[in-house]
């Protein structure tokens, strides 16, 4: 396959698939059990998630490592497995998509806060990272995906960390942001073009947003990623905030919406769009 | 000390913990003690007024997070040193909170922000933590006799959990007795009108009001 930083400079807007949670969830597996830990427990399902968003059109599918960090991993008493569970999870999506697309190895936020708001030094959180993606890149992720993080000096510890493993591995950064009456800034008080410039520093090869609170908001987000970066840039929106109806959850965003808003996405010059 | 210099340091008080510097605020504190400030004054106009700023400052996206938990570093540093003058079970409070985080979920972050801005307003709160039982909401609530429950999820995946906390309240017969309050980024009013809680509130520093109303129903 080429290189997706190639593909990318050459003008092609690529497709990356949606979420991993909903998928799970659909799929029976209940709440309140660690999602990664299902690489372990449930591998088939995995692997089927993966096929499904390749059959849909995905050009890349992202692995069910978004928890998969030691610090995260502790909550649930997992630790132990961390490798495993990073190893067991980008072999996963391997197998399933074969060469057809590119793997995505997700590493979502700690769940912890640095000094001083918290009790993580910087190097206990670099720490944290080296190992997730030294075990993602060495079995084979062909992207590290560093998402929904709130925290900008999180961000860049990990994009940081991926980037001392492997110097040559693309680095997706991602971050989930507010809207403000001043702009869109991160909880933590970081707006887009200083998110740009600290993680482009840190050695991201493409930046852009995910999560957040529907589409639209993600077209202005978009825009203002443009300004300030000089990388490539992804959009992953979800479906909107979820209305419940008859005991379901449903994303009130319907797939002809966000085809509708994918056009402007497009316009804004997204080069990676995909669903959360 | 007169009436000015007293709500000078109180002031002072107030304005060193909105810097979120808990060394001045510690020194203020012990300076206010010395001087026989009342210890209620001295937590009302002093620190829950301090608080009571970051909160309305937070809400109006002036300030951020770290802001916000620098202020409550120093608000808790405070506190410590009024605890030991009050007599044991008459700290001020304005009402006994239990918060949370749901069932299946561990995302804290909000949870705790409720909390600091529901201490920063003076109610007493029994934080339970993250991915807490339905049971263990209730049985808590009883056992403290809490008026209120404040309940969080991110994950759409554990909203529904929020749900059973009410339908145990019902079978106990103990909906209207206990209040309930949730939150969250996925939560929103139609929602909690839906599982029948008694009141959502959009973001921390507005669960203090809604709290607030509650707890005098």
């Amino acid at each position: 396959m080429q290189p997706i930083l190639e593909k990318l400079n050459s003008g092609k807007v690529l497709v990356a698939d949606g979420a991993m949670g909903t998928m799970l969830f659909n799929k029976g597996l209940s709440s309140g059990n660690c999602p990664e830990l299902f690489n372990l427990t449930h591998p088939q399902l995995i692997s089927e998630i993966a096929s499904e968003y390749l059959i849909a059109g995905a050009d890349i599918i992202q692995t069910n490592t978004f928890g998969g960090s030691r610090l995260k991993l502790k909550n649930y008493n997992l630790d132990i497995d961390t490798d495993r569970i990073n190893r067991i999870g980008v072999e996963l999506a391997k197998k399933a998509v074969q060469s057809s697309a590119y793997v995505s190895a997700s590493c979502g936020p700690s769940g912890e806060l640095l000094k001083p708001y918290g009790s993580i030094s910087e190097n206990e959180m670099f720490d944290n990272y080296c190992e997730q993606t030294s075990s993602l890149i060495q079995n084979g992720a062909d992207i590290i995906c560093i998402e929904t993080m709130t925290d900008l000096n999180e961000a860049v510890i990990a994009v940081k960390a991926a980037k001392t493993i492997s110097p040559s591995i693309p680095v997706i950064s991602t971050m989930t942001f507010d809207k403000t009456p001043k702009g869109f800034y991160t909880i933590m008080g970081d707006d887009i073009a200083k998110a740009c410039k600290k993680l482009i520093n840190a050695g991201a090869d493409i930046v852009g947003s995910n999560c957040g609170h529907g589409i639209e908001n993600m077209i202005e987000i978009a825009r203002e990623f443009k300004k300030h970066s000089c990388k490539p840039i992804i959009i992953q929106s979800n479906a909107g905030i979820p209305v419940y109806h008859q005991d379901n959850l449903i994303y009130p965003e319907t797939p002809e919406y966000f085809r509708e808003k994918i056009k402007s996405l497009i316009e804004v010059g997204v080069s990676i769009i995909g669903g959360c | 000390m007169n009436q000015e210099e007293s709500m000078e340091i109180l002031g002072e008080i107030s304005k060193q913990l909105q810097l979120g510097d808990n060394e001045q605020v510690k020194e203020l504190t012990i300076k206010a003690i010395d001087a026989n400030i009342n210890p209620k004054i001295i937590l009302d106009n002093g620190l829950i007024a301090g608080m009571n700023i970051i909160g309305i400052q937070f809400r109006n996206h002036e300030i951020f997070l770290p802001e916000v938990l620098m202020a409550a570093k120093a608000m808790y540093a405070g506190l410590d040193l009024l605890k030991p003058l009050f007599i044991k079970d008459e700290i001020p409070s304005s009402g006994k909170i239990v918060i949370g985080t749901v069932k299946g979920d561990l995302h804290d972050l909000g949870k705790n922000l409720v909390g600091i801005m529901l201490k920063g307003a003076g109610f007493e709160v029994i934080d339970l933590g993250k991915d807490v039982s339905p049971e263990n909401f209730v049985d808590t609530a009883l056992k403290e006799n809490a008026k209120v429950i404040g309940m969080s999820a991110l994950l759409t995946t554990t909203m529904p959990s929020m749900k059973k906390v009410i339908d145990i309240l019902e079978t106990k017969n103990l909906k209207g007795k206990i209040k309930t309050i949730i939150g969250g980024a996925p939560i929103t009013e139609s929602y909690a009108k839906e599982i029948g809680a008694d009141s959502y509130a959009y973001d921390a520093s507005i669960s203090v009001e809604r709290v607030k109303y509650l707890m005098e129903l």
